[in-house]
């Protein structure tokens, strides 16, 4: 697979460029009908193998973005004044590493160290700067400018079964996407989307969506795993009860904030899941939204599922995923598209 | 009409689970519709009459619930909201399961709380004694469990948003059917998942693309102690035109409209402006190129409890309204 690659490569939302192309080259002659559509989505449509008897219309989607930052402004020292790009916890970010614009500038964010902070005030990010390494604003000149966006700067590496990158949520599921659409062909045409601007409200599937009018949609996303033991063990506190694990195969989401899973996906997943040996869990939060939450009211209305890949430490410098987890879930979808009739969709 | 009602707001069907509802109406308004069909998210669309204007009604089938996404190794459930649960009005509230098991809502910690607690303090209890949880799992939905009582003019219900609308809706097929009639294509919309974001009305409505919409779902009062919204809504003063919501500016041929035809037919009004909360209106307004939308409303105490409180002369107002919208021409 390729999650190497595509977890280092820059894809903050609104610009996905770097991951476009690596999608492209991944995916060319295993599919028919590529385009870009006018928002940046790639829209294709591997050939079924019996279309004529099986005119479903199906879609697969993953979104290429991640979350990062837009430089707004350049101070007079020649530090960077940068706004959020999707969602992330502030306090996480002072003295990460960070690459800028297309030139990839190398950055720090702003820190003072431990010897002089007496601070101990919330972070935001406001507050914070990255530090290209200049003293001034003409210095900056040529390193970085308006409109710029950032990324953290983290090299991909892989212990065994465990895979450590940035930008898991959502290359894990362009990664097993493209596996999907080079691999052997499925009874109907599968419309596959490498979709733009999720993590800034699910723009590009809404209208990938209107644009190819699926009867039914399964979203490939990467979800969080907080199934760390809290820092103080206190025996009278609530249990912890884990978004996810790591480890324990797919994660089905029941319901977020975006969408209600429709029971007949669900209940097919499962299934399909029980029937091929394939461990799952269920997603025991519905906090966040997917793509599946555009999907699902696009056009007429799209019935639509999700399937993650449980990852802890999303929105992050570094995501730590079971790579067991990421097989699963390629297997749980091949065997329940391979298994897709009408009849799954009976009332 | 009570019977009807009655068999509704008792009815089971949190948002994403309105399958028995539909069920429902489908056997009550069998022969009413000249054509009828489920469409893919499971909104139920019935169309009476052709010509004229095309007209979307929507009343949703779905009620506020929770869905249960854990249990624990004491066998305690914890669960996610369906639609806007009130964490206040929670505790040893009972929740019934689509296959009748009885749970109960209890929280964590001190019976007496500081302030209101968060909702992921809740959980269900479904012990039944001997190990086992009353056939339910992880992934099973609920709502609240509570039967309809009357009071005088006054209804108490667990449901009444928005069964209330689904009985309006129905109650105004039959007399279309049965002495008045329509000039319009009109399609009686009961849709899936208001609660959650409206999710059913706006594939209805891009599927439809009708000239008008109207939604038909209750609003609150303001004729409570220190009411929470100031609103000059009252229960028993009749039906209430909505203005404007959270969602939606009410265009004014909408509103005249109304307004005419309440006035013609000496039909008790109110004017409603609702500060929080929206309704399909909202969402059949911006849904494909638009569509002009108002919402007829139920004044309601108590929303989002187990015991919504309304008035029958509002109810049979609002088919009164209802019926002659539509049995009228409709110019915009």
């Amino acid at each position: 697979m390729l999650i190497k690659e595509l977890s280092e490569a820059m894809g903050v939302s609104g610009a996905e460029d770097e991951v476009r192309a690596i999608i492209l080259k991944a995916i060319k002659g295993h599919v028919e009908d590529i385009r870009i559509d006018p928002l940046g989505n790639i829209l294709a449509v591997k050939r079924g193998r019996h279309p004529q008897e099986n005119p479903l219309r199906v879609l697969v989607a993953a979104h290429m973005d991640e979350v990062g930052f837009m430089v707004t402004g350049i101070e007079g020292d020649g530090t960077l004044r940068v706004g959020a790009v999707g969602g992330f916890d502030d306090r996480i970010l002072p003295g990460l590493r960070v690459v800028v614009g297309k030139s990839k500038t190398p950055a720090v964010i702003d820190w003072k160290p431990i010897h002089l902070n007496q601070d101990d005030h919330m972070v935001k990010l406001d507050h914070l700067r990255l530090d290209i390494g200049v003293n001034s604003r003409e210095e900056a000149n040529g390193k970085a400018k308006l409109g710029d966006v950032a990324t953290f700067d983290t090299v991909y590496t892989e212990k065994g079964r465990v895979a450590r990158g940035k930008a898991f949520d959502d290359r894990i599921g362009c990664a097993i996407l493209i596996e999907l659409v080079r691999g052997e062909p499925f009874p109907f045409d599968l419309h596959v989307a490498f979709t733009v601007q999720e993590e800034v409200g699910l723009r590009g599937a809404q209208v990938a969506a209107q644009a190819i009018q699926p009867d039914v949609a399964f979203i490939l996303e990467t979800t969080t795993a907080n199934d760390v033991p809290p820092p103080r063990r206190d025996p009278e506190a609530p249990q912890v009860t884990p978004a996810t694990e790591l480890g324990k195969g797919p994660a089905l989401t029941l319901i977020d904030r975006s969408v209600i899973v429709d029971r007949r996906l669900l209940n097919h997943l499962r299934d399909t899941a029980i029937a091929e040996g394939i461990p799952f869990q269920y997603r025991r939060t519905s906090a966040g939204g997917t793509d599946a939450g555009a999907v699902y009211v696009a056009n007429a209305g799209v019935p639509s599922a999700v399937v993650s890949t449980p990852c802890r430490y999303i929105h992050g410098p570094a995501a730590l995923c079971n790579l067991d987890d990421v097989d699963n879930v390629l297997k749980l979808m091949r065997a329940a598209l391979e298994r897709f009739t009408p009849a799954v969709l009976a009332r | 009409m009570k019977d009807t009602i009655k068999k509704l707001v008792e009815a089971w069907g949190p948002s994403g689970f309105e399958h028995h509802v539909r069920a429902l109406i489908q056997e009550e308004i069998a022969g009413l519709a000249d054509e009828m069909r489920t469409d893919p998210v499971g909104n139920l669309i019935c169309r009476m009459g052709s010509g004229g204007v095309k007209i979307m009604i929507a009343a949703h089938m779905d009620e506020i619930g929770l869905m249960l996404t854990y249990q624990d190794d004491r066998g305690f459930f914890r669960f996610s909201n369906l639609g806007g649960l009130r964490p206040d009005t929670l505790l040893g509230n009972r929740v019934r399961f689509e296959n009748g098991a009885i749970g109960v809502i209890g929280r964590e910690g001190r019976f007496w709380p500081d302030g209101v607690p968060a909702l992921d303090t809740f959980y269900v209890d479904l012990h039944d004694g001997n190990d086992g949880s009353a056939g339910v799992q992880v992934g099973d939905a609920a709502g609240f469990h509570r039967p309809l009582e009357e009071r005088g003019n006054r209804l108490i219900a667990k449901s009444f948003d928005d069964r209330i609308g689904c009985a309006i809706a129905i109650e105004t097929m039959r007399r279309l059917h049965n002495g008045r009639s329509t000039p319009h294509e009109v399609y009686f919309v009961f849709t899936v998942q208001e609660e959650v974001g409206l999710r059913g009305a706006r594939p209805a409505a891009f599927g439809l693309a009708p000239d008008l919409g109207i939604a038909i779902d209750i609003t609150s009062s303001g004729d409570t102690p220190r009411a929470m919204e100031r609103m000059d809504v009252a229960l028993g003063k009749g039906t209430a035109i909505k203005v404007q919501d959270a969602g939606l500016i009410v265009p004014p041929a909408v509103k005249k409209l109304m307004i005419a035809r309440a006035e013609e037919a000496g039909i008790p009004y109110q004017l409603e402006l609702l500060q929080a909360g929206s309704t399909d209106a909202a969402g059949i307004s911006i849904s494909g190129a638009g569509a002009p939308s108002g919402c007829i409303s139920i004044p309601t105490r108590y929303v989002h409890t187990v015991s919504e409180t309304i008035d029958m002369r509002d109810v049979t107002a609002s088919v009164d309204l209802l019926v002659e919208i539509l049995a009228k021409p409709v110019a915009l």
